[in-house]
């Protein structure tokens, strides 16, 4: 019976057949994956995680902001088990964040955005992209303090773009200050057209990877090494191979997600912060504002500096540089094997002094300003309220070099020969 | 079947034509949608002018005011308050507001029409917190040399009785003035001035 409808389908919709053989039962991923290899599927299981709970949470949120705030509580407290699929969706959005880093770690750490990969890298990025917007239309939804004034002050970044600033952040506001308009139009955004295109870049992203193939943890190119029907030796089939390996992934995964759910959903204000639960108030701004922790370390290069020329510009262009600079990773990396294995000192310590100034900022940008230029320990040579603005500079000048300097350290580097076939 | 290799010009032409038309079309529909995204007129007309009776405001006191949504600071600059930006006056990025926005009649050392009443946008030019007021006595907080002004929780820029900023601050120029005029004894009007009626 269950035959004879697969054969009626197939003779109907072959293409079918032709799609999963070659994404799934016959796309031959390298046999040397390791843990750094999760990622990307729990990426994609923290997208349906946030479809799915996102379509449940509109079905009780009102987008105006007179009712905003109080139909979150209304989720939290007397939808039957509104509270659960709440946390399910503001806990995705910071684990989206935490896989996405990972997963673009494990790029750099393996040369994954090295040549043919650059396509794959270009649409990853954009993804990245799209989910900072994304998370950031989102944040605003709950219409608390720190949504208010979060977004007040993102939008004020666009403010500060020469000449067309001040028309440009009326025109996203659709008001004089963050509004009803606001709420209304990022509601739009953050439910509609921001997931569409999220999905279509996750597709384009799959697409583009499946064409050349996955890179391994050895940077080799399996495709060399083939048996005489063509298959790579270096390679297993991504089902049922990588789809079991995956699913024990994504179990661990989630357990770990419902714990944080569960227990310690706003992570100490890291995850939901304090000041979110307190109505959005146009005319006081909360004592301390923050970001959300994963856009702190391009927060801390905003801060980090200084404005001149009577604008704060240089500052927002140092943190659309700070992201943007990402894109060109593919170019700037002129060394001649992929992954870190076979690399020289000089790409280590640059990817270290790189995660080390990453974190420093990230911590920085979680920090108050009362905090911020003041907290210290006493033996340096700095006075102790500058220490923190200093420390941030110094991180941020890190995180630039690691990126211009990189054509100069990547070619110089001394590189290990590379083995003929991957290791395990 | 036509012959492959030869390119019917007047076809091509007829497609290429066709083709830029429909893509004019096509970037002309965004037009309402792009559109859409301004201010509607409800918007527009919530930013009208504000009324404000001065004799509510005592001397040292701070009214806000929503105007366009944005806070208004009225306050009613104490002799102390004034003669304290004086001493400010060295320490600041701007002192003479050259490079900051007011009305031509509040460029002047006070930044008023009136010197002991100040009218001011409470929205910090660098991203645009609304600071809050720390009298002289604040110093414990806002360091020994601090004169009174006020001060900004979002990234620590401060400013003096007169909004104008202090060195060393993230904030690139002094507070916003909007244009305001007063009226009758003790009336204020914020959001309208002789040259906005004018215009």
């Amino acid at each position: 019976m269950a035959a004879r409808l697969w054969n009626w389908i197939d003779a109907r919709m072959p293409s079918l057949k032709v799609e999963w053989r070659k994404h799934a039962a016959e796309y031959y991923a390298p046999k040397n994956f390791n843990f750094w290899y999760f990622f990307g599927s729990l990426a994609l299981l923290v997208l349906v995680i946030q479809i799915v709970s996102g379509i449940f949470l509109t079905m009780n949120y009102k987008p105006d902001a007179s009712l905003a705030f109080g139909s979150v509580d209304y989720i939290m407290r007397d939808v039957p088990g509104g509270w659960i699929i709440r946390y399910i969706h503001s806990t995705g959005a910071s684990a989206f964040f935490i896989v996405v880093y990972l997963h673009m770690f494990r790029a750099m750490l393996y040369g994954s955005h090295k040549a043919p990969r650059e396509l794959v890298w270009i649409f990853g990025m954009l993804i990245y992209l799209t989910l900072m917007g994304e998370a950031f239309f989102g944040y605003l939804l709950p219409w608390g303090q720190m949504s208010y004034w979060g977004a007040q002050v993102i939008v004020n970044l666009f403010g500060t773009v020469p000449f067309i600033g001040p028309d440009l952040a009326l025109w996203i506001r659709g008001d004089y200050v963050v509004s009803d308009a606001t709420l209304n139009r990022f509601f739009a955004l953050h439910v509609i057209a921001f997931p569409l295109v999220l999905l279509g870049l996750v597709v384009v992203h799959l697409l583009a990877l499946h064409d050349v193939g996955s890179n391994n943890p050895d940077g080799l190119d399996i495709k060399k090494h083939h048996d005489a029907s063509g298959r790579p030796l270096d390679g297993i089939p991504f089902h049922p191979y990588y789809t079991v390996k995956d699913l024990m992934g994504a179990v661990a995964f989630l357990g770990i997600f419902c714990f944080v759910m569960f227990f310690i959903p706003e992570l100490g204000g890291y995850f939901l912060e304090y000041n979110n639960f307190i109505p959005a108030d146009p005319l006081k701004t909360p004592q301390h504002i923050a970001p959300v922790w994963y856009f702190t370390p391009y927060y801390s290069v905003l801060r980090a500096v200084p404005p001149l020329w009577h604008s704060q510009f240089p500052g927002v262009l140092a943190m659309g540089a700070a992201v943007l600079l990402f894109f060109f990773l593919p170019w700037l990396d002129r060394c001649p094997v992929r992954s870190i294995r076979y690399r020289g000192p000089y790409y280590k310590s640059a990817l270290a002094v790189f995660v080390v100034a990453f974190l420093v900022l990230g911590y920085l940008g979680t920090e108050s300003t009362t905090v911020w230029g003041q907290f210290g320990f006493d033996a340096f040579f700095l006075d102790t309220k500058d220490r923190a603005t200093w420390l941030a500079r110094l991180c941020t000048l890190a995180y630039f070099l690691f990126f211009i300097l990189m054509p100069w350290y990547t070619a110089l580097d001394q590189v290990k020969p590379v083995p003929e076939r991957v290791t395990h | 079947m036509n012959d492959q290799k030869k390119i019917d010009r007047a076809r091509r032409n007829l497609l290429l034509a066709t083709s830029v038309v429909g893509g004019a079309a096509s970037v002309g529909a965004a037009a309402p949608f792009v559109a859409s995204m301004w201010p509607s007129e409800r918007a527009r007309a919530a930013g009208a002018p504000v009324d404000v009776d001065l004799s509510r405001v005592g001397p040292g006191e701070l009214a806000v005011i929503e105007w366009r949504g944005k806070p208004v600071w009225v306050l009613r600059r104490t002799r102390e308050m004034l003669d304290s930006l004086k001493a400010a006056q060295p320490r600041l990025t701007d002192p003479l507001s050259k490079a900051s926005e007011q009305p031509p009649y509040a460029t002047n050392e006070y930044r008023s029409l009136k010197p002991e009443i100040m009218v001011m946008e409470g929205v910090c030019t660098h991203l645009g917190c609304s600071p809050q007021m720390k009298s002289v006595e604040a110093k414990a907080e806002m360091g020994a040399d601090w004169p009174g002004g006020f001060y900004c929780p979002c990234h620590g820029s401060k400013f003096d009785y007169a909004g104008r900023v202090f060195r060393g601050a993230p904030a690139p120029t002094n507070l916003r003035v909007p244009p305001y005029e007063f009226v009758a004894q003790a009336g204020l009007t914020i959001g309208e001035d002789k040259e906005t009626k004018g215009a």
